[in-house]
This record gives C-alpha cells, structure tokens and sequence, in this order.
C-alpha cells in the first residue's frame, strides 16, 4: 500500500477550483481576454485601432454593404478621368511642364486609400475598425484594473499589517486614517482625487488605489489581531525573529489566500469604476480609447441608427464582468471554504 | 444613553478635523495654483498675483487652513470660481433636485427588494428562488452605464414612452415626467444587489432556534415567516437601508450627467471638469459630516429596533 501525500494549502484549493466546470469556464475566458490585453500592449493585434480604415459607421460584414448605411455601395463616388487634348494644352500655361511635374511627383509615394464599406464588428465615426477599437479598449480598461487593484491591496495590506500587527498609538492613527477616508462617500472621494490630479491613464490608476485600500486595510487588519497572538508568531519571537520578519515571512502567508481574494474583486470593482469615471469625462483621456470612452460615443450613434459599437462593447465588457465576478465567487469558495456566502 | 451620544459626537470631532485637513490638502496644496486656473490661458503676472492676493492664497498656510475651518462652520464657501454664485446657494438649491429622484428610487426599491426577498426566501431553494438570483447575478454584473444609455433610447427615444430627457421648475412636472424613466432605469441597478442581500438576512433567520420553535407550536408558516422572521430581519435590512441615506443627496452622478438633471451629481461633475474647487471642497466636507450623523443615528436606530443590543 503506497502512502498518498497530503496536498498543501495552495495545490488543495486549486483542485477544489479545478473540479469546478463553471471556475474552468470562467478562468478560459479570462484567460483569453488577458491573453488579449498582452498581445495588444505589445503591438501584436488591433496596434492600427486608430487609423481610418473604413467609410464613416461602415456596416458591419454580416450586413452587407448597402443597408443601412445611407450611401450605400451604389452611391460611392468615381472621379471623372479627363482627357487632355492639344487643344486643351495650347491655352494651359503649365503644358509645357507636365512632364517635370509628373517627374517630381514620381519622388513621393503615393498611396491611395480605399476605405473599405464593411468591417468585421463595423466601423465608428472616424472609420476606425470596432473589433480593433474594443480590443483596444480592452487592454487598457484591464490594465487600469489590474494596476489599480494592485496598488490597493498594496496599500490595504501594508497598512492592515501595520495596524493589526503594532496596534496602540500607531493602530490608533491608521485606523483615523481610515475613518476619514470611509466617511466621505467612494465615488465623490474618487471625482475629488480626480478633480486634482487631472486625467490620464496612470492617475486613474493612483487615484483608484489610493481611494480603494480601505477594504482590503479593514480586512487584513483584523486577521493580524486574530494571528499576532498565535503560537507560531510566539515561537518567531522565541527564537528572536524581527517585527517585520514576522509580520510579512510567519503572518502574511497564513492572510495571503484573503488577499487574493480581495485583489480579484478590486478588479472587478475598479474596472466597472473606470468605466463611469471614462464615461463622465474625468478618467482615460480621450485620445486613448477604454470600454467607458467606447461607451460615452455610442449616444449620438444610437440615434442614428448605428447600433454596432454598442453591441460590440456591451458584450466583450459584460462577459467578462460576469466571469470575473463569477471567478472570484469561486475563488473565494475555494480558497476559503468555511467562510459563509452572502 | 445621554453619555453614549456625547462620547459618539465626541468621537467625531478627530474624524471631521481629519476630513478638513485631506480636503485642504489635496486641493490647496496638490490642486496646483488656482490663480492660474481663474486667470486663464493667457494672464499676465500681475493678474495672476492679484487673484492670489484677493484669494488670500498669499497668507501663511494656517492662515489658509483657519479660513476654511471657519467656512465649514460658517456655512459660507464664498462664491464658485466658475459661475460666482454662492456655493452655498448652489448646494441648498441642487440638493432638492437629486432628492426628488433619489428619495423615490429608495423607496421604491425598500419595497420591491424587501418584498421579493421575502417571497423568494419563503420558496428557498426552490426553482423560483434560483431562477430569481441568477437573474439579479447577471443583472448585478451589467454596468449601470449600460442600463442607462440603452434604457433611455429604447424608452425615451424609440418607443417615446418617456421624454428623453429634461427637467423643469415645477415638482410636480417633474414627478410626474421627467423623473420616471431615470428613477426606472436606477432600480434596474439598485433592486438585484439589495434583494440579494435581504434575502440572505431572511435566510439567515429562518435556520434559527426560534423559527422551529415557533414551526414546533403548529405556527402557520406564513406566521413565522412575517411576524417571527420578517421582525428579526428588519434590523439588518433597516440598517442598510439608512447607510444608503448620504448618497440620496448627491444622487446618481452617471443618471443626472445623462439625463440631464440639474442636481448635485451633475453639479460636482461639472465642478471636476471647470476645477470649481469651492464647489467640490463644500460637497465633500457636508457630505463627510452627513455620514458621520447617519451613521451614529443608525446605532441608534439598532438600540431601539433590537433592544438585547448594547451601546457602549
């Protein structure tokens, strides 16, 4: 009889999410959209989401190319090829220099665009390629939820650390930190930031992690009440270990499973903040392009009609809203299998 | 009692000292010079030391700091930078606007969630009940963005159901026009989170000792759940229901942006994009002030609705 090892925490929780059909579902869709995000920060796809590629709300293939664009294939303008005859070059001053003209124009390369009638998701105002545009948007939505998230359980844990770990005085003035930042409500102490930092992708970023710790501090905090009177934080003392070899080599691995848990729903959280923050005009600045931006267009279109980048951006950003919100219900069954469910 | 409510608002003055100083140092120290920003574009020095001088932004920085002080609790933020009108007036003026949506969306939504909750968690487990939730699931993850933008062009626009958007003098007009779509559309988002939170306090309840004591004396079923159940689940349902009061006076800044209604979302939203700092610091510091008295009241409120509640 052969003696099965025991699995550690980490391997047991990912089995318990492995078993799970709906957490595969969820983690292949997540995994397609960061995959996504990667390729596009690195030039690989959609890196020509600005450029004009189409007519104006090209329709989408699946349309065809007339309706219900108001142009239509049939309206598509041909220049009229003029023939210059000796008649016509006797009274034109330039005749005698065509063949110069023609020489020094041959120096640069022309290009002649023809923007295409239809593209695979539709076209926006300016001709740009949706399905590139929404991958774009993508990749920095993800990118400003991922950092930000990062940045505040950072924040969260090094101050829930603290404050749990020392308590007294210092405990006292995190926790006054926190009062303050939990008495004005989220959304207006975020515009607030925002309103003096200005816009652009990375002040999003800090705005939303320095506005967002207040959960994850509140959380690790009390875990650190709860582990500092342990036996084996007593043992580290014994044997002579450091505050800060305690608190972030013995205690923080034994918090590290709520951790993640928080990081995963702050990016959720974060990336819906975005979203409105972008919409409102007080987030990514607008020569960029996020779901939120995306979204702030599609108005004026609606009413036109041109229902396409709508469709586009409700449905990549839903889904992966819901697989996301989804994954960290799970993770946080799997990880924490005694915690209750609200 | 009486000490508990000096010490509670005892205990509040670090707090609301604390709120004053982020606000005055995040925009009198981070926000950049606000001469600069009055002056325009293209200002000369001179005009720009003589903003700063009628400003008081050239006095000592406790100087500073004690002119705000004295605003907040003189009620008196001078006048906006962008459209010189009296900031209190701005807010005493938009805040019933906000009011008029939100105090109905609260409602409303008390009403539907509580109820649902109840019927769902009375048919717990069974088809019903998951059917419910898994919708309130998907439509939790729908961004409010979404719900607005689409809502108002199918309602307002395609089906002309509602005006798209607008807002009058008259209250009246305005319940009865203009509010209900924005206020239909803010359910949507609001009911799906509330009922399943409610729904798990009713939960909750049920699987206690007094329930299957009250099953156990031959109580109808219908009699557990709404007068032994539902009483107990009133305190945690109650209690969420107050936090969410502060909020009801800057409204919903996506919904008054959209549709535009004048209200205090609307109006920090145009004070972020004109830098009307007067504005913003006014709201923030009330606000922070509202949330605080809210929330001692609801201790309060829990005292009285539970009374094996101790205050300490």
């Amino acid at each position: 009889m052969t003696q099965q090892a025991s699995y550690g925490f980490w391997r047991a929780a990912g089995k318990r999410l492995w078993a799970d059909k709906l957490a595969r579902v969820c983690m292949a869709i997540l995994a397609i959209y960061f995959a996504m995000a990667v390729a596009s920060g690195l030039g690989w796809i959609a890196a020509d989401w600005n450029e004009e590629v189409g007519v104006s709300y090209a329709n989408p293939s699946f349309l065809g190319e007339d309706y219900p664009n108001p142009q239509g294939k049939n309206s598509m303008i041909s220049q009229e090829v003029l023939v210059i005859d000796d008649k016509q070059k006797a009274v034109d001053p330039l005749a005698p220099y065509y063949a110069e003209i023609e020489q020094r124009a041959a120096a640069y390369e022309q290009e002649e665009l023809k923007p295409s009638w239809t593209l695979p998701l539709g076209g926006d105002k300016w001709g740009r390629d949706i399905l590139a545009k929404v991958i774009q948007a993508g990749e920095v939505s993800i990118t400003v939820g991922v950092a930000a998230a990062a940045l505040a359980v950072l924040v969260g844990t090094l101050l829930g650390a603290i404050g749990g770990y020392f308590g007294g005085k210092l405990g006292d003035l995190l926790e006054w930190f926190y009062n303050i930042f939990t008495s004005v409500p989220y959304i207006l102490l975020v515009l607030a930031f925002a309103a003096v930092f200005g816009k652009g992708i990375s002040t999003v970023i800090l705005v939303l992690g320095f506005t967002g710790w207040t959960g994850t501090y509140r959380l690790i905090r009390s875990e650190y009440i709860k582990q500092r009177g342990r036996d084996y934080v007593m043992a580290a003392n014994a044997i002579g270990a450091s505050h800060a070899r305690k608190m972030f080599v013995h205690i923080l691995p034994n918090v590290s499973h709520l951790i993640l848990v928080q990081l995963s729903q702050l990016v959720v959280d974060f990336i819906k903040a975005e979203v409105i923050l972008s919409f409102l005009g007080l987030g990514v600045p607008t020569d960029a392009v996020s779901w939120g931006i995306m979204i702030n267009e599609v108005m004026p279109e609606l009413v036109l009609g041109k229902w396409w980048q709508l469709a586009a951006v409700a449905t990549v950003m839903s889904t992966f809203v819901v697989a996301f919100g989804l994954f960290t219900d799970l993770l946080r069954d799997a990880l924490d299998p005694k915690a209750s469910r609200r | 009692m009486s000490a508990y409510l000096l010490r509670r608002i005892w205990q509040m003055i670090p707090t609301l000292a604390g709120v004053i100083l982020l606000v005055f140092f995040l925009f009198n120290v981070f926000g950049g010079d606000p001469a600069a920003i009055l002056a325009g574009k293209i200002a000369s020095k001179e005009k720009i030391e003589a903003i700063r001088d009628q400003l008081g932004l050239n006095a000592p920085i406790w100087v500073q700091l004690w002119i705000f002080v004295k605003q907040v609790f003189t009620f008196d933020f001078g006048n906006s930078w962008s459209t010189n009108e009296a900031v209190s007036a701005i807010i005493l003026q938009k805040a019933p606007v906000s009011l008029t949506v939100m105090l109905q969306v609260w409602l409303l939504d008390a009403i539907i969630a509580v109820t649902l909750a109840v019927a769902v968690a009375y048919k717990r487990g069974s088809l019903t009940d998951r059917a419910v939730m898994g919708i309130c699931t998907a439509a939790m993850s729908i961004s409010l963005l979404l719900y607005v933008v689409v809502g108002q062009w199918l309602l307002g626009y395609k089906l002309e159901i509602f005006p798209v958007l607008g807002w009058s003098d008259d209250l009246w007009t305005n319940v009865s026009t203009y509010a209900p779509l924005p206020i239909l559309l803010l359910l949507f988002v609001s009911v799906a989170p509330s009922l399943r939170l409610y729904r798990s306090f009713v939960v909750e309840e049920t699987s206690h000792d007094y329930a299957r004591t009250a099953r156990a004396k031959g109580a109808s079923e219908h009699r557990v759940m709404f007068v032994h159940v539902l009483r107990n689940a009133a305190v945690p349902i109650v209690t969420n229901l107050a936090m969410a009061l502060p909020g009801l006076f800057v409204g919903s800044f996506v919904v008054e942006m959209v549709f535009s209604i004048p209200g205090l979302g609307k109006e920090i939203v145009t004070a972020v994009l004109r830098s009307d700092f007067p504005v913003i610091k006014a709201i923030t510091v009330y606000l922070a002030i509202l949330t605080m008295v809210v929330n001692l009241l609801v201790d309060l409120l829990y005292k009285w609705l539970d009374p094996r509640v101790e205050l300490k």
